[in-house]
């Protein structure tokens, strides 16, 4: 079958599918979804469809990104545009098929928006929604809409164009239509993927691989994760085309082993590539050859550096080496190899097909295009987003994220993972992109934003971070290895209430010995966490070491916990489940809390918040 | 055991680019890395055995005792250290009466925190075996470890 017919094919079946007599119920499954229900849910809609004896087809699709509402279902039944019903229960899924399948009642108070042409009056367009209105989904476009397991519906939705295009081209015209669209590495660092592919072409040497990093370490970020278990053949696609460009026979993946699901899709993705044409011996009927292996990591934060991952697929320990010479020149069994992150797969699958002029639509003048992020923390919606380089910090935490939980006040968000740095509210109108990130201090990084509140402790993120870095050092660079931890000392006794004067100046001396004297981008980049936060916070380290005071009330060394007076009607609860039995009282009169017994586990305040709120950590000092 | 062992290896052709496979597999299939595997696997790849131990120890996907029934991972990534992850460790290893990186005398659950999840949407999150939970608060701690003494009581009768 030639690719016009498969795609009149899977067009075909894709319209009869979103467009037929038969309603169609979309559950999103991807590892957020799951978590929350959503299995359960689609059983519900199993059962009851049986039940009400109606016919119905229930697929489990990726994730459109709004995790905190999730489980998410879309239901989409003849002449009614698309509807995505958040939070639902296995009552609701109950209900959703006697009034809405069976029925006509679309329950719009449960509805969060519509998609598709029509709209249903009392229900928002989904893209009109506060959450979604700043949005311009490119990349993740397909992502909840399509079922990730089945290649005819990618295609359906333009899937492999890009690839049909680029092998109708010469490999230097696919370069430069990736030199037009600007884009740049979305792993991180920013380098021009162009850029990238040429260095490795012009290395001359016939035999070149391919490798699509998805080695996703960088805590607080799981964009990659959400693509590859929503739409795999996005990022796919992306690599065979990028191979195509330099003149790969060979790829890798190279994804991590706690992303089950990821692999498992990519897996099956791959088989169905193979079947279709899309993979292996004469590509699309274009005489290219191309192959792609998984690797699953074991588990090391290094292996995100290129060096690293090469020796780990290599079966060699994951520690980086000296560069140059670039992988570009010498990378995987000492042969010119191109390392990609999987965003920058996807753009380049986008870009290919859409066009290069559509992909800087978008973006500033260094920065084009979009950019996925991970948007969690303290934010009160917390999930997977997309918008142009350029947005402002504040339009995405306060618009998108809709601001603090709680109605807390924000004091921080940390991006760009342990090489990135934590920027206070001064830097809300900083736009993201790689150079006005680099000049705040912080890095793009792979997209992770954590924001915090006035509960997070700086100090306690600095050392988060450190004893990270110290867990994950590979261990070649002495600075790395020994640095990091006599570091990681300073901050664990400033914690303690056991700082000294000085100690923050060492801090920043170290900080520039470990920066100078590392080896790789870990090792480097590693104080910045420490650096943003003496930098910006200075005063919260300042109450540490002098007053022996944390102003979040977080580090436990330097609180007790106390009952307020006023509040406490003595329920009991607290004193029943502390775990130590630090809490004495009698029914209905005032409980107290044995401070040399408590062992601030944060059970009480658990117990009690919602309901009294009696029980408040209060400075030990 | 050494037959499944070698079972394993014939999948392979013992190349020295295998050895993270061919030990992922073993550990998927044993549940550990047995001195004996990393020996085996010293003589199939003709790499020495240091060298396996070497690339082992460096991964913290390798383990070197048996894990529980039950294992369970705690995310330690930022978004989950931000909304308590901390807290929660604690709290499990106080339930189970055992520290991050020990079995239980059963053998019925064992513990490690990871770097992260990839479910920092819903954090703080844990991973027991291949399911996720999510939004875990220290009642839910609670709640999860009593359903499952309930349930693997369940199982015996």
């Amino acid at each position: 079958m030639n690719f016009n017919e498969l795609l009149k094919e899977s067009l075909e079946e894709y319209n009869a599918l979103v467009a037929g007599e038969t309603p169609v119920i979309l559950i999103g499954s991807a590892t957020c979804g799951k978590s929350a229900g959503a299995l359960e849910v689609s059983a519900t809609f199993k059962e009851e469809l049986e039940e009400q004896n109606v016919l119905s087809e229930v697929i489990e699709v990726g994730c459109i990104g709004l995790c905190y509402l999730e489980p998410i279902v879309t239901i989409i039944k003849k002449g009614m545009p698309a509807i995505f019903y958040g939070d639902v229960t296995s009552k609701l899924a109950k209900q959703l098929v006697r009034r809405y399948i069976v029925g006509d009642d679309p329950m719009g108070d449960y509805a969060l928006g519509t998609f598709g042409e029509n709209g249903v009056e009392g229900i928002p367009k989904l893209y009109d929604i506060p959450v979604m209105k700043p949005q311009i989904r490119r990349i993740l476009r397909n992502c909840g809409f399509i079922d990730p397991n089945n290649i005819k519906h990618y295609i359906a939705m333009d899937g492999y164009s890009g690839l049909k295009s680029a092998l109708q081209m010469k490999p230097e015209e696919v370069i430069d239509k990736v030199k037009l669209s600007g884009l740049r590495g979305r792993g991180g660092a920013g380098f021009p993927t162009w850029m990238k592919w040429k260095f490795c072409i012009d290395s001359g040497e016939e035999e070149k691989y391919l490798i699509c990093n998805a080695d996703e370490g960088d805590p607080g970020a799981f964009m990659n994760r959400s693509l590859l278990e929503s739409d795999p053949h996005s990022v796919l696609e992306g690599i065979v085309i990028a191979a195509y460009a330099i003149g790969a026979k060979e790829g890798y993946i190279y994804c991590r082993a706690e992303y089950p699901l990821a692999l498992e899709r990519l897996k099956h993705a791959i088989l169905e590539m193979k079947r279709f044409g899309f993979l292996g011996q004469d590509i699309m009927g274009s005489g290219f050859n191309f192959n792609i292996k998984i690797k699953e990591g074991a588990g090391a934060f290094v292996c995100g550096e290129e060096t690293a991952l090469i020796a780990s697929i290599e079966g060699k320990r994951g520690m980086p080496r000296t560069r140059p010479p670039f992988p570009t020149t010498s990378g995987l069994w000492g042969k010119p190899t191109v390392i990609n992150n999987v965003e920058t797969m996807a753009s380049v699958s986008l870009i290919m097909q859409a066009g290069h002029s559509r992909f800087i639509e978008h973006g500033t003048e260094d920065s084009k295009g979009t950019k996925t992020f991970s948007l969690v923390g303290n934010v009160k919606n917390t999930g997977l987003i997309e918008v142009p380089l350029g947005t402002t910090l504040r339009k995405v935490i306060e618009e998108i994220g809709g601001g603090i939980i709680d109605d807390g006040n924000f004091k921080a968000v940390q991006i760009g993972g342990p090489s990135g740095g934590c920027l206070p509210d001064s830097f809300l109108d900083t736009q993201i992109d790689y150079d006005s990130l680099t000049m705040a201090g912080a890095i793009m990084g792979s997209g992770g934003l954590v924001v915090m509140d006035q509960s997070s402790c700086m100090v306690d993120v600095a050392h988060y971070f450190l004893e990270f870095i110290q867990n994950e050092s590979c261990g070649k660079c002495v600075p790395c290895r020994l640095g990091t931890k006599q570091m990681l000392d300073i901050l664990t006794d400033i914690t303690e209430g056991k700082g000294k004067t000085g100690d923050v100046d060492l801090l920043l001396e170290l900080a520039e010995g470990v920066k100078d004297g590392s080896l790789c981008g870990l090792g480097q980049t590693s104080p910045n966490p420490v650096l943003t936060t003496i930098r910006f916070f200075k005063d919260e380290y300042d109450a540490h070491i002098n007053e022996r005071r944390c102003p979040a009330l977080l580090c436990k060394e330097l609180i007790n916990y106390q009952i307020i007076q006023d509040k406490c009607e003595g329920c009991m609860i607290c004193l029943k489940s502390c775990p130590v039995g630090a809490i004495s009282g009698i029914k209905k009169e005032l409980h107290s809390i044995d401070k040399d017994k408590c062992i601030k586990c944060g059970t009480c305040i658990e117990l009690c918040s919602g309901k009294y709120n009696a029980i408040e950590p209060i400075s030990k000092y | 055991m050494s037959k499944s062992l070698n079972e394993i290896l014939a999948n392979f052709c013992g190349d020295k680019s295998e050895i993270i496979p061919i030990l992922q597999d073993i550990q998927s299939n044993i549940g550990y890395l047995p001195e004996e595997a990393i020996i085996e696997v010293s003589k199939f790849t003709r790499v020495p055995e240091s060298e396996i131990y070497g690339v082992a120890t460096f991964y913290t996907q390798f383990r070197f005792l048996p894990v529980g029934k039950k294992h369970i991972m705690v995310c330690k990534g930022t978004a989950c250290h931000v909304k308590g992850a901390p807290q929660i460790i604690e709290g499990i290893e106080r339930h189970l009466g055992i520290k991050e990186g020990e079995v239980t005398f059963d053998l019925e659950y064992s513990l490690e925190s990871v770097g992260c999840l990839g479910c920092c949407a819903l954090a703080p999150c844990a991973m027991i075996n291949e399911e996720v939970e999510s939004n875990l608060t220290l009642r839910d701690v609670k709640r999860i470890f009593s359903r499952m003494k309930r349930d693997s009581n369940g199982e015996d009768c």
